[in-house]
């Protein structure tokens, strides 16, 4: 299982403590980035990628664990809607992450993992460390923020709580706060990984293999909101894996169970359990209007930036009602925003899939 | 940038600088042309995706959604001037949308075809069925158009409204027409209105 995993690759240490939500202070935060196309000489160039719940630095780089493509190599690249021949394009790990940015499996001040000891961090929290990290860079003002899911969420609460350090805000398959069933589902998760023996109250770092089975039943969970039935439906059906009858016993008889199983087995390698949980956890806190006395337009009353949301028609875990739910706030406080539902068949993953249309409104957007 | 003639009209009477809500606004043609003429901070709202798409691709400022619908979301007077431009007749309920209009802009441009143009009424008398012209193209059936108005009809609501007409603009065949007989003479209409 992973957990704390070597890089080499760019990060740097905060030199003052991240001060948190919670009260608390985290010190010696190390944030790891990738960074893509040049900085241009008055540093007007910059666009931070957020990344969600379970994606990373790597937005289009190749993974050093999985080998496998940047996770928006679609979007970002030379000649891409996201144009690394144009713009400088940064996207760092979360804190609380486990791809190198300080996260549960990082080693605490007496040397050994925090494990959960690590202090409860939020979405704001996730940005307070990104905008150090701008500042270390020197960068001022970005000419956007961009990201999908929770790099939406993080997108949202830059434009709240950094007014003036971003142009242009676009936030794709997005809330402004968790619901109760998205809360539940996140729940569902962490309580798979804490049932499981292995996680031994997520004090199993260099103590065999840690939870691999309760964080795999936690994705395949998750997996599933994240795409849409009708997909599902087209993808697997009720047909059987490599097989020509049911068993009549509880094998993988269904290609959609194989597909989870292996999804499941898959993250593990890749992905600390205890970062889970204080990600999932993140999200759960998120209430963007809770921040700003109970009022979302208060959120953004502030904010220059211009601002595009876009949704997907069958996204069921952001659904478009929620977008339309921040566009209403916006326009509450006159902020220049646009607003799309884009019809694509991929549920909510569809912000990482082949939607042209999506292309061309982060294109035009950007531009 | 040539616009139809109705666009023309209404851009050409947009202040200078002023914040402008575009309702059923397209792949923002107009918000285009006021942008770049008369520098106004526009917005606009469209129901159709693809239309939206365009519009964002050219650096606008618009919000999918329906106007029957969602301009209530909008707080009032949040804008100088909002534009309904050959939208009124595909409302739900033209009435109502004239109320939302004149709340949320404090002036209102609309411009609709008028179904008493001449050549319509012709069309009906001489046929007996709904006319099909160049700029009313599509059948009965399949029309957004579900609310055919005439320029006298438009001229009730607004006068059981207490609706102020600033001034109007008739046009046919793509040029300016005076206003006499304009419920004869007129194939589109435009009005500019305030509550005052």
């Amino acid at each position: 299982m992973a957990s704390a995993v070597a890089l080499d690759a760019k990060s740097i240490v905060l030199d003052a403590p991240l001060p948190l939500d919670s009260g608390q202070e985290l010190p010696g935060v190390r944030l790891a980035y990738e960074s893509y196309g040049e900085l241009n000489a008055d540093k007007s160039n910059a666009i931070l990628v957020f990344h969600a719940l379970t994606g990373d630095q790597y937005v289009a780089s190749s993974h050093p664990i999985t080998g496998k493509p940047g996770w928006w190599d679609r979007m970002v690249g030379p000649g891409k809607p996201i144009d690394t021949a144009r713009y400088h394009v940064i996207c760092a790990n979360v804190v609380g992450g486990c791809m190198g940015s300080t996260g549960p499996a990082s080693a605490g001040p007496d040397g050994a993992p925090y494990a959960m000891r690590f202090p409860v961090i939020t979405i704001r929290d996730m940005v307070r460390a990104q905008v150090a990290l701008l500042d270390a860079l020197g960068i001022g003002r970005l000419h956007a923020v961009v990201g999908g899911s929770m790099g939406g969420m993080q997108a949202l609460s830059f434009a709240a709580n950094f007014p003036g350090r971003a142009d242009r805000v676009l936030a794709i398959a997005t809330t402004a706060r968790h619901s109760a069933q998205n809360i539940a589902f996140h729940e569902v998760g962490r309580q798979a990984v804490m049932a499981d023996p292995e996680w031994q109250g997520g004090d199993y770092y260099g103590k065999g293999k840690g939870p691999e089975k309760g964080l795999s039943v936690a994705r395949m969970a998750a997996h599933i909101t994240y795409l849409s039935e009708e997909g599902l439906t087209e993808k697997f059906g009720r047909r059987l894996q490599d097989r020509e009858a049911k068993s009549f016993g509880f094998d993988a008889d269904f290609q959609v169970e194989s597909y989870l199983r292996y999804q499941g087995i898959a993250f593990t390698d890749r992905f600390d359990a205890n970062a889970y949980l204080y990600i999932t956890r993140a999200m759960d806190y998120l209430d963007l209007a809770e921040e700003h006395g109970g009022r979302l337009a208060d959120a953004f009353a502030r904010s220059d930036a211009r601002f595009c949301l876009v949704s997907f028609d069958t996204d069921w875990l952001y659904p478009t009602a929620e977008s339309r739910h921040v566009v209403h706030a916006l326009n509450a406080v006159a902020a220049p925003v646009s607003f799309v539902e884009l019809s694509a068949p991929y549920g909510h993953d569809s912000f990482l899939l082949n939607v042209p249309a999506l292309d061309r409104v982060v294109k035009g957007f950007i531009e | 940038m040539s616009l139809r003639p109705d666009l023309a009209k209404i851009a050409e009477n947009v202040p200078e600088g002023v914040r402008v809500l575009d309702v059923g606004c397209g792949d923002g043609e107009l918000m285009a042309v006021l942008r770049e003429t008369r520098h106004v901070d526009a917005r606009g709202l469209e129901i159709d995706p693809e239309l939206v798409e365009r519009a964002v691709a050219r650096g606008l400022s618009v919000i999918q959604g329906d106007a029957d619908r969602d301009l209530t979301e909008y707080p009032d007077g949040a804008f100088d001037v909002a534009i309904l431009s050959q939208t009124l007749q595909t409302a739900a309920r033209p009435d109502l949308m004239l109320d939302q209009l004149l709340r949320v802009g404090r002036q209102a441009f609309v411009s609709f075809p008028n179904f008493a143009y001449w050549r319509m009424r012709a069309a009906l008398l001489a046929k007996g069925r709904m006319p099909v012209t160049r700029h009313l193209p599509v059948s009965w059936y399949e029309t957004q158009n579900i609310h055919h108005v005439t320029v006298e009809d438009f001229r009730d609501l607004l006068c059981a409204k207490n609706v102020t007409v600033e001034d109007c603009w008739f046009f046919s065949g793509g040029r300016e027409i005076g206003r006499s007989g304009a419920n004869w003479r007129a194939e589109h209409a435009v009005f500019r209105l305030s509550r005052r």
